[in-house]
Formats: structure tokens, C-alpha cells, sequence
């Protein structure tokens, strides 16, 4: 295991019936890093993080979590990693500070550690004007909210995010991913599962990307990009004239050229080609704008499952 | 893959069973069958106390009479009220105990803190319990409390003696029905479903049951009546068949405790009762002998019926 690692799985393994759900799968996180589990639904990615909360036994492999075996010491793991699943419930009849009392009672928090923690949570998930309201009179918005809370009350090592922004307004989901800044702030690592790729991209220090129950992919998106696109390097180019996609298509180091509509094309390149598309386009057409566009992980998400379905077909 | 689990699994068992009591004693459905059952049961120990008064020298266990008298306008006496009416308040308790946690998708939220399904599935059981044991003392105390104002005399120490072991025995039968709408919770995932399945064994066993046995021990026993008269083995097997039911096995318990002239539960050949004085009180150790099998079955019956529950909740799938 990494010395940092706070999550380390190697091998990990389910399998319901004939049916394969998560193919040894190897995943590593580090303290105080973000990482996005991306794929279609039933790639794997719930089942994974249940193997690693402890939630359900693996049929083979390892995990290691915050220093301890999900299997043979799940009470300790839970201790360590905040779970916000991708449904939340909350217990309704009870106040937003009672349902973290009971879940806090149950983390090991003595009554005055929570007394001491609550207020602060909620505050800092901007629920502490309603503390003491119900659940059944928050919108979808503010449970997601009360969930965060609560993973900031136990004070994890490992938070863990099953699709946390679903149901919240653009609005709410920045700043929920501010939260979730906030929790890589205070050392936490975060794994971060959803399938809203912008946002993964904005918050995300690595992605791991999930395909009929394997790891398919993992790295920075600058790294998906390369392997995925071709290039590492993304540039968005503005000129008028003829051939303008033949050009940009001879210069060494291009790897692809797409049309964006207009006068825009879209360079994909193996190295930061904006120096040599300058040189090569200046003479032969009315070049009015290049610019380093950071390749994005919808188009890597996009290509990689294409790929993958002409590979099938 | 299989490995040895670190970690006591009553881990967070007191924190479930103080919130599950907390929120059975507060909730609207708890007290509306609490005043359903207290108030039946009260006027039924009223109308017997009424009764009481008229002959009140003819019996010395005037309190256990209490119990056991049916009176105008009411079809049952107290313990036949409570027979019918401690399933309906145990089944109201848990048929959603664990369906529910995962319709409300709470349930996930809860297995991720450091506890095992274990404690979260007794602290459901014993909650409900508790629950239902809290509601059945007080019932216990006003109808003891009801006698001694309206009667006027205090309960004998023989008569506290077999009130607590029925007591006791309520609370068991109660425990029976509490695992079986907690299988039932388990098992199906819509509440709806699982009340209904409740329910109807329920019925099954309160209304159907009498009309089954006869029925069931003809095909295994033969015909009832012989060339000598009733057959024993026929009333031997009716007997194993009718003590399936908890209701019998409480009813059974409940007739030894309560009236205690009972000397037997089941056939008693002639040569038994040499010697024996008809319609004089059995000592109460002796009468604790008698239902000791009942007892100790309505236990049995509920750690079978929660550990077939527990089995099938360990095997389930968290994600909802």
C-alpha cells in the first residue's frame, strides 16, 4: 500500500450468480484527493464502493481502507468513511438534528461531541436556521445537504459520494462542490460518483472510469485525454479561408481536427502545438484566434464508449 | 470469500433500541391501538368486577376471576381480548420495521456507520418489544389498580404470583407475533404486503385454526370416535396440531395460571384423577409446571421465527 493511500483495492472482485458486477478491480486513493468513479449505470461503480464501505462481501480480492479490511473489520472502516448514498433518506418525523444525533450515536460520538459538532455541520452546509425542522419539510436539496452534514460530523478520513448533486438546481450543485473542496481542505479523501461529467471535471483531481464492471480507465483527464483522444492537448482554433482542417491536419503532432461550427475547429495534439498551428496557418489563411482549451471529459467519456460499442459490434 | 468478522456484533444495539422505543411510544399508530386495547380490556375488567361484586365470597381468587369472566355485552373476557388483540398491536409495530428503513432508503445511511445488521435488527425486535411490554404493564397495573378500588381487597400473593407468570406469558406471545410481522418485514418489500401477510396468518390462527385441526388429524389420525369410544391417538395428534398455533399455546398457558382448579391440558385418562379432589386449586409452582412446555414454546417459536428472519436479512442486498 502507498504511503498515503487511504484507499487501496487490489483484485476486488463481485460476482451475483453468473453475472460478473465488479471485475477485479484496482483502485488507489491518497489523503486529501478527489476521485471521480464515472460509467454507465451497472458498470459497477455502487457495487464497488459498498465492497469498500463494507457493505456487501467481496467474492475475491483486497481492500484496504483507511488502514483496515472492509471484511474483517467493517465496524473500524465505518468509523473512518462518511457514506452519502445516491438515494438519501432521512427519518422524517424527526428533526434534521435528531437524525444526526442517532446516526452520530451510532458513529461512537459521545453526547457531547455531538452537541458540539452539529451546530457547526449544519452551518457549515447552511442548514443551521432549520436545525430543529423536521426532515419531511426539507426539499430534495436540503437532505442531500443534511447528508453532507452528517459525513462532516463523524469527521471521516474517507467521504465517500454517491451521486451527490442529482436533484439539487445549478446553484445548489456549486455549491455542494465547494463543499466538497472543503472536504479535501481538511485532508479528506473523496470518492466522488456521478454522471454529471462537467462537475467531476471541475472537482475531481483523478477519474476512474468504470466499464461492465471493470476499471477501464484511470488518471488525470489530461491523461484519459491522451490515451482516449489521441492527444493530451486540446486546442480550439478560429480561422477563415480554404482547407483550413487539411492545414491544421499536416502539422506534426496533430491528432485530430474536428469542426466546430463557424470558423472553429477543434485540435487535438500530442504536445502544446499553439506556437507551430500560429506559424503554419498565418501566411495561408486570416487566422483570428487559438486558444489552449482543456480537452473535456464528456468528449473522453463520450469516445471511450463509442469505442467501446464498435469493438462489440 | 470467507472471513472471520472483528467487532462485537451488539455494536450500537442500545442506541437502536432506545430510538426504535422512543419512536413506537410516540407514534400515532401505537396510541390509537394502546386505547383500542386499554380501553376494551379496562371495560372488560369493569363489567367482570361488577360481576365479582354480586358473589364476592364464592372464590378466593376474585382478582384471576377478573381476568378469566366474560360478561354481557362483551363476546370475550379480558384474556380472550388480549389474545385476539396483542398480534394485531405486535404485527402494527413491526410489519415496516425493515421494509420500511428501506422504502425510506435509510437504511443504507444507517449500515454505514459502525454497526452490524446483528444489532440493527435485535435493537428492532427488542424496541418493539419493550414497547409492547411498557404498554402491557401499565394494562397490568390499571386493571390491578381498577380491582382494588372497585373490589376493595387487595390480591392475594398466590394471585401476583400467577398475574406476573401471565404477565409473563402475554409478553411471549406478543414476542411471537412481533418476529413473525418482522419475517414478514424482511421478506417483502412492500409494507402493504407484509401486513397483510401478518395479518392473515393472524386469521389464520385466530379464526381458521379450530376449523383446521379436526380436519388435518382425521387425514393423519383417522376418524375421532372408535368402537370404545374417542380414540387417543386422534386426540393426541389434534393436540400436537392445535398447540402449532401460538394462540393455543397462550390461551392453554393463560387457562392453568388463571384459573387454578385446571389440573391438565390435554386428554386425561380416569385412572389420573384417582385421588385426585375436582375443583380444588392446584399449588401455583404446580400450575407453572403445567404451562411450563407452553411457555417455553412460545419462546422457541419466537427465536425460530427471528432467526429465519435474521438469516434472510444477513443474505439481503443493502442497495435499495
Amino acid at each position: 500500500m502507498a504511503g498515503d493511500a487511504v484507499i487501496e483495492a487490489r483484485g476486488l472482485t463481485k460476482r451475483y450468480g453468473a453475472n460478473l458486477a465488479v471485475d477485479h478491480v484496482d483502485l488507489e486513493v491518497a489523503a486529501g484527493e478527489i476521485v471521480g468513479i464515472l460509467g454507465p449505470n451497472g458498470s459497477g461503480k455502487t457495487t464497488t464502493i459498498l465492497m469498500l464501505l463494507g457493505l456487501t462481501e467481496p467474492t475475491s480480492g483486497q481492500a484496504i481502507v483507511a488502514g483496515f479490511d472492509p471484511l474483517r473489520d467493517p465496524l473500524e472502516v465505518k468509523r473512518r468513511v462518511g457514506y452519502l448514498p445516491d438515494q438519501i433518506g432521512f427519518y422524517e418525523n424527526m428533526s434534521a438534528r435528531d437524525n444526526l444525533a442517532y446516526t452520530g450515536r451510532l458513529a461512537g460520538l459521545t453526547r457531547r461531541e455531538i452537541d458540539e459538532r452539529f451546530e457547526a455541520a449544519l452551518d457549515r452546509v447552511g442548514l443551521g436556521h432549520v436545525a430543529h425542522a423536521r426532515v419531511t419539510t426539507y426539499s430534495q436539496g436540503m437532505r442531500q445537504r443534511l447528508g453532507l452534514a452528517e459525513i462532516l460530523m463523524k469527521r471521516p478520513s474517507v467521504a465517500v459520494l454517491d451521486e451527490p448533486t442529482t436533484a439539487l438546481d445549478p446553484h445548489s450543485t456549486q455549491e455542494f462542490l465547494d463543499m466538497i473542496r472543503g472536504l479535501k481542505a481538511d485532508g479528506t479523501a473523496v470518492l466522488l460518483s456521478s454522471h454529471h461529467l462537467d462537475q467531476v471535471q471541475s472537482v475531481c483531481d483523478r477519474v476512474a472510469l468504470f466499464n461492465r464492471g471493470r476499471l477501464a480507465l484511470s488518471g488525470t483527464v489530461t491523461e484519459l485525454a491522451a490515451r482516449v483522444l489521441g492527444g493530451g492537448y486540446v486546442i480550439d482554433v478560429e480561422a477563415r479561408g480554404d482547407k483550413v482542417p487539411e492545414l491544421l491536419a499536416e502539422i506534426p503532432g496533430v491528432v485530430r481536427v474536428q469542426p466546430l461550427g463557424g470558423d472553429r475547429y477543434r485540435v487535438d495534439g500530442q504536445r502544446d502545438l499553439r506556437a507551430a498551428i500560429a506559424r503554419h496557418l498565418a501566411e495561408r489563411v486570416e487566422l483570428t484566434g487559438i486558444y489552449y482549451a482543456t480537452p473535456s471529459l464528456n468528449e473522453v467519456y463520450a469516445r471511450y464508449f463509442q469505442e467501446a460499442r464498435d469493438e462489440i459490434e | 470469500m470467507k472471513s472471520s468478522r472483528h467487532g462485537s456484533p451488539w455494536t450500537g444495539l442500545g442506541t437502536v433500541v432506545a430510538k426504535e422505543t422512543a419512536d413506537h411510544l410516540s407514534s400515532a399508530r401505537m396510541r390509537i391501538l394502546e386505547a383500542l386495547v386499554f380501553l376494551t380490556a379496562l371495560y372488560s375488567a369493569y363489567l367482570a368486577i361488577q360481576a365479582i361484586r354480586q358473589t364476592i365470597g364464592e372464590s378466593p381468587f376474585l382478582f384471576l376471576r377478573l381476568l378469566t369472566m366474560t360478561e354481557d355485552p362483551l363476546p370475550f373476557s379480558f384474556i380472550g381480548l388480549l389474545g385476539f388483540l396483542i398480534p394485531l398491536v405486535a404485527i402494527a409495530l413491526a410489519f415496516d420495521s425493515v421494509n420500511g428503513e428501506f422504502n425510506r432508503r435509510t437504511l443504507s445511511r444507517v449500515l454505514a456507520q459502525p454497526i452490524y445488521r446483528d444489532a440493527l435488527l435485535l435493537g428492532k425486535f427488542l424496541g418493539a418489544l419493550l414497547s409492547l411490554t411498557i404498554a402491557l404493564v401499565a394494562l397490568w397495573l390499571l386493571v390491578i389498580g381498577l380491582g382494588l378500588l372497585l373490589l376493595g381487597l387487595p390480591p392475594s400473593t398466590e394471585e401476583m404470583v400467577r398475574m406476573l407468570g401471565f404477565l409473563v406469558a402475554t409478553i411471549a406471545y406478543g414476542g411471537v407475533w412481533l418476529a413473525l410481522a418482522m419475517l414478514f418485514s424482511v421478506l417483502f418489500r412492500a409494507p402493504a404486503t407484509a401486513a397483510l401477510a401478518a395479518l392473515g396468518t393472524w386469521l389464520l390462527f385466530s379464526l381458521f385454526w379450530s376449523i383446521i385441526t379436526p380436519i388435518v388429524t382425521t387425514l393423519i389420525a383417522g376418524p375421532p370416535e372408535g368402537i370404545l369410544g374417542p380414540r387417543l391417538i386422534y386426540l393426541d395428534v389434534q393436540q400436537i396440531i392445535d398447540r402449532l398455533s401460538p394462540n393455543t399455546l397462550y390461551a392453554e398457558t393463560a387457562l392453568a395460571l388463571l384459573q387454578p382448579a385446571t389440573r391438565a391440558l390435554g386428554p386425561v385418562l380416569l385412572s389420573q384423577l384417582e385421588g385426585a379432589v375436582l375443583g380444588a386449586p392446584l399449588p401455583v409452582t404446580q400450575s407453572f409446571v403445567l404451562i411450563w412446555p407452553q411457555l417455553t414454546g412460545l419462546i422457541a417459536a419466537t427465536i425460530l421465527i427471528y432467526a429465519i428472519a435474521y438469516v434472510l436479512f444477513q443474505r439481503q442486498e443493502i442497495r435499495a
